[in-house]
């Protein structure tokens, strides 16, 4: 049940993106375009969808369990480390280069097009390279530290 | 700044948020999830018994949206600006940040601000003119 609810929320998620004009990366980037002509729609979509979820999170962070009996998974970080930003920077840099962030990529590559596969698989290979990277840096620092002598062999 | 009315879409733009406000909404009641789609692809990277299914079908609801649209209307044109090298430099940054910043614009933008979580909202904001700048200087100042 949980697998065809999350089939029919992506779904419907998609033809938001679509009926909101996000699968266009030129109206993306007009968007974020400050300085040229100004296509302020992208706000809208962001708004729209902010004015209805906003009173489902209000609900579910009060239920312990989702209507389904799934339990409730929401984020529970407070800390506004380095890498948020980090982070954040980098992938605005992305979204403007192209006019694709990760929903409407993925939705265009269901369109057929194929320059949204060759997006789409650069994109896997990022996130590949940032979990390789975090393995790394976690493992690093314990590397680095000598192991306690173990006594005789 | 100047807007461009012609080809500002008000009406389509918030009715197409509200459906995807409503996909949110659902997803949180029914399933008690985020729909982060950065999150939920890279959940697939590594993954773990029992948490696949759903994102495997959430994933896949977003790769027949444009199936399903083409039911009622004609998918609308996908113009891409940007050039092979371009595309795939894009693509992993995309990537890369939304890992190390633990969410996009779904994730951050949409159900962060909506919970008013301080960190989505910074994270929106650091993104937002992280965009506008890029396009700033590839349009205005670097063509």
């Amino acid at each position: 049940m949980l697998t065809i609810s999350a089939l029919f929320c992506g779904l419907l998620f998609g033809l938001g993106l679509i009926l909101g004009g996000m699968t266009n990366p030129a109206k993306v980037q007009a968007f974020l375009d400050l300085g040229g002509a100004w296509d302020p729609s992208l706000a809208l979509v962001m708004g729209g969808a902010i004015c209805v979820a906003s009173g489902a999170f209000a609900v579910a962070k009060n239920r312990p369990r989702s209507l389904l009996g799934a339990p409730m998974l929401l984020p529970t970080a407070r800390d506004l480390e380095p890498r948020l930003i980090l982070g954040s920077v980098l992938f605005g840099m992305g979204w403007g280069l192209a006019g694709f962030c990760p929903g409407p990529a993925i939705v265009t590559l269901g369109s057929g097009a194929p320059a949204a596969g060759l997006f789409v698989c650069a994109m896997l290979v990022g996130m590949l390279a940032f979990e390789g990277l975090e393995k790394f840096l976690k493992r690093a620092p314990t590397s680095q530290v000598p192991r306690p002598h173990s006594g005789a062999r | 700044m100047t807007i461009d009315w012609q080809h500002f879409t008000p009406w389509t733009s918030l009715a197409g948020g509200a459906l995807l406000g409503l996909a949110t909404a659902l997803f949180v009641l029914l399933n008690g999830r985020i729909a982060g789609i950065s999150g939920i692809i890279g959940g697939l990277l590594h993954p773990r018994r029992g948490d696949v299914d759903w994102r495997v079908a959430f994933v896949a609801g977003l790769l027949l949206a444009p199936l399903a649209y083409g039911l009622f209307a004609t998918f609308p044109v996908a113009s891409i600006n940007a050039d092979t090298p371009l595309l795939v430099g894009a693509g992993l940054l995309v990537g890369f940040g939304t890992r190390l910043g633990a969410g996009c614009t779904s994730g951050h933008g949409v159900c962060g601000i909506s919970r008013l979580a301080p960190r989505s909202i910074v994270a929106t904001l650091t993104f937002m003119a992280s965009g506008f700048l890029t396009v700033y200087l590839t349009r205005h100042v670097f063509a």
